[in-house]
């Protein structure tokens, strides 16, 4: 059995789910249906938006993220693809910096904007 | 002397949402004064997503919060003057301040909105104990560090407070390679967000000691080592508890107070509960035409409250410049059972729209009520699942049975089962 706390509302219930083969069988333990669906996510792939800086010559750090959340197992791998690479202004908020971080199929965009 | 119409104090999300609703509600003559060198506020240096779920429906980072409003302000024509800090406000609303392009200025002002943020409390606010050696910082300054100069504060790290900032700054350390030993709190509970707890400790296996606090900081020049110990109901250390821990940083997450020297100084009066200036439903202070938004006024954990509240701001600022000030009738709204610092702190009557209180409770509550209570009026009560220090809570108070109240508005906490 795996606990997981939901994060769904302030409660915070603790949940047990039960999975065999990588399915979920059961969940216990859930203050309301919410939790639920979050926990059958969580005990299978729990998954997380990853945000953090990349270094920019001649400039400040700049702030990126994965456009949305990749698997919880890969953050690490994540931030040394994002540690990896030095970006050249000007750079548009948004813009792509990393196509495919780490095999998940997910981009790396900038969350800001920086002028030459 | 020069002059404005209005003069809004900061350009955090308060600053930018009150002076894009005064343009809105049609002010023209307006300025916004920033002392750093952009717009943004605190957002600038929160990478993390978590901000504007409410407000845009959807999960950004703080600076792309940000850049939302900016982006706004800039297509309505806004002026935003950066790198100019505001010194002081007098009652007879003359700002000054000092600009690095233009150097000391004075401004007189049709109105003014103070939209300063808060500060961290620092270590001698909570006195810890030990050595002064280098290495112990408040939470937001090592965030400051590690998001916008991209410069590590140390690499065996303990943070001392479980609020938000401290386990936002537990995951963004460890994601940049430091080992963050332990989040300790005094408290038997977190203030921060479950999804904080999950998502910033639990995920990176950090462990968090509740009812604990730090006893001893060691170290010469630089900081080498901690002792925590456990406290007991009255947060007194007890003997023969103690865990050392060896590290070579501190960061302190143990509290925020609003920014409130400018309204000092115009001799405006502090709520000892919130730490911001009162104000009525309408936001104005004790000044006629004076207003406090954001977390100056009382420290919000949602840059969208910060946001909806402040826009609230600028509406009352533009309507005040636009048709005058008005004299209307106070009721007080006072801390009934469980509630501490209720904002605002006076509500005209007869009421023009519904009014939104907020506060905090002074511990967890579990199905409880939501209460208001006034001579003359009955009010709704809501009933929450839970109620936690950390989340700030709110009664809405329709209009019609605020038009009806005599007297005093108090809000209370009741008929809870406690956790
Ligand atoms: C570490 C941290 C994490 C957070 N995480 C979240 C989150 O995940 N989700 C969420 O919704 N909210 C979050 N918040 C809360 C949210 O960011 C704040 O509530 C919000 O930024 C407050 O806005 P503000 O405009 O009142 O203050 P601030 O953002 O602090 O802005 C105040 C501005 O006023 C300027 N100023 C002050 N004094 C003067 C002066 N004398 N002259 C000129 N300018 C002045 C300052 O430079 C600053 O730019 C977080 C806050 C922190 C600190
Ligand atoms: S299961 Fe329901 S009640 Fe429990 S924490 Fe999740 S959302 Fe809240």
């Amino acid at each position: 059995m795996t606990v997981v706390t939901c994060i769904a509302c302030p409660v915070g219930c603790r949940m047990g789910v039960e999975t065999a083969d990588g399915a979920v069988t059961a969940v216990s333990g859930h203050g309301c249906k919410r939790g639920v669906e979050y926990a059958r996510q969580e005990a299978v792939c729990p998954m997380r938006i990853v945000t953090a800086v990349v270094r920019v010559r001649g400039g400040m750090p700049l702030s990126v993220r994965t456009a949305s959340p990749i698997p919880k197992k890969d953050i690490f791998a994540c931030m040394s693809a994002i540690e990896g690479i030095v970006v050249n202004k000007p750079v548009t908020m948004g813009q792509i910096l990393i196509e495919d971080v780490c095999g998940s199929g997910v981009a790396v965009i900038a969350t800001k904007a920086m002028n030459e | 002397m020069t002059r404005a119409d209005l003069l809004i104090i900061g350009a955090g999300p308060a600053g930018l949402a009150a002076a894009i609703a005064a343009r809105q509600a049609g002010v023209k003559d307006l300025l916004v004064l920033e002392r750093e060198e952009a717009s943004g506020g605190i957002l600038r240096q929160c990478i993390h997503n978590g901000f504007g779920l409410h407000r845009f429906k959807e999960e950004l980072t703080g600076p792309e919060y940000a850049q939302r409003d900016i982006d706004l302000a800039a297509d309505l024509g806004i002026r935003i003057q950066t790198n100019a800090m505001a010194l002081s406000v007098t009652r007879d609303k003359v700002v000054s301040f000092v600009s690095r392009q233009e150097g000391p200025r004075q401004i007189e002002c049709g109105a003014i909105i103070l939209c300063t943020g808060c500060r961290e409390r620092s270590r001698g606010a909570i006195g810890t104990p030990g050595t002064r050696c280098a290495g112990v910082f408040s939470a937001g300054t090592a965030q400051k560090f590690v998001n916008l100069h991209g410069f590590m504060p140390g690499s065996q790290v303990v943070i001392l407070g479980s609020g938000d900032i401290g386990l936002i700054m537990a995951r963004r350390m460890t994601l940049q390679g430091a080992r963050v030993l332990a989040c300790v709190e005094i408290m038997p509970y977190s203030s921060g967000l479950n999804r904080n707890i999950v998502q910033c400790l639990n995920d990176y296996d950090i462990p968090l000691y509740l009812s604990h606090t730090v006893t001893d900081i060691r170290g010469t020049s630089r900081l080498n080592g901690i002792t925590i110990s456990r406290v007991d109901e009255n947060r007194r250390p007890v003997p023969g508890t103690e865990i050392d821990f060896s590290c070579d940083t501190l960061l302190l997450s143990v509290g925020l107070i609003p920014e409130n020297e400018l309204a000092l100084g115009a001799g405006l009066n502090l709520s000892a509960a919130t730490g911001g200036v009162l104000v009525d439903d309408r936001f104005e202070t004790e000044i006629d035409g004076v207003f406090s938004a954001g977390n100056a006024l009382h420290v919000h954990d949602l840059a969208d409250d910060v946001s909806e509240e402040a826009a609230r701001a600028g509406r009352a600022a533009a309507d005040y410049l636009l048709r005058g000030g008005q004299k209307r009738q106070m009721l007080s709204v006072m801390d009934g059972r469980g509630v501490l610092g209720a904002v605002p702190q006076k509500i005209a009557v007869p009421a023009e729209e519904d009014v939104r209180v907020r506060f905090r409770v002074d511990r967890v509550y579990e199905n409880a009520y939501v209460c208001a209570h006034a001579q003359g009026a009955v009010f709704p009560r809501r009933k929450h699942r839970i109620l936690t220090p950390g989340e700030m809570a709110q009664a809405v108070l329709p209009k019609q049975p605020l038009s009806l109240a005599e007297g005093d508005i108090v809000i209370s906490i009741e008929g809870e089962k406690e956790r």
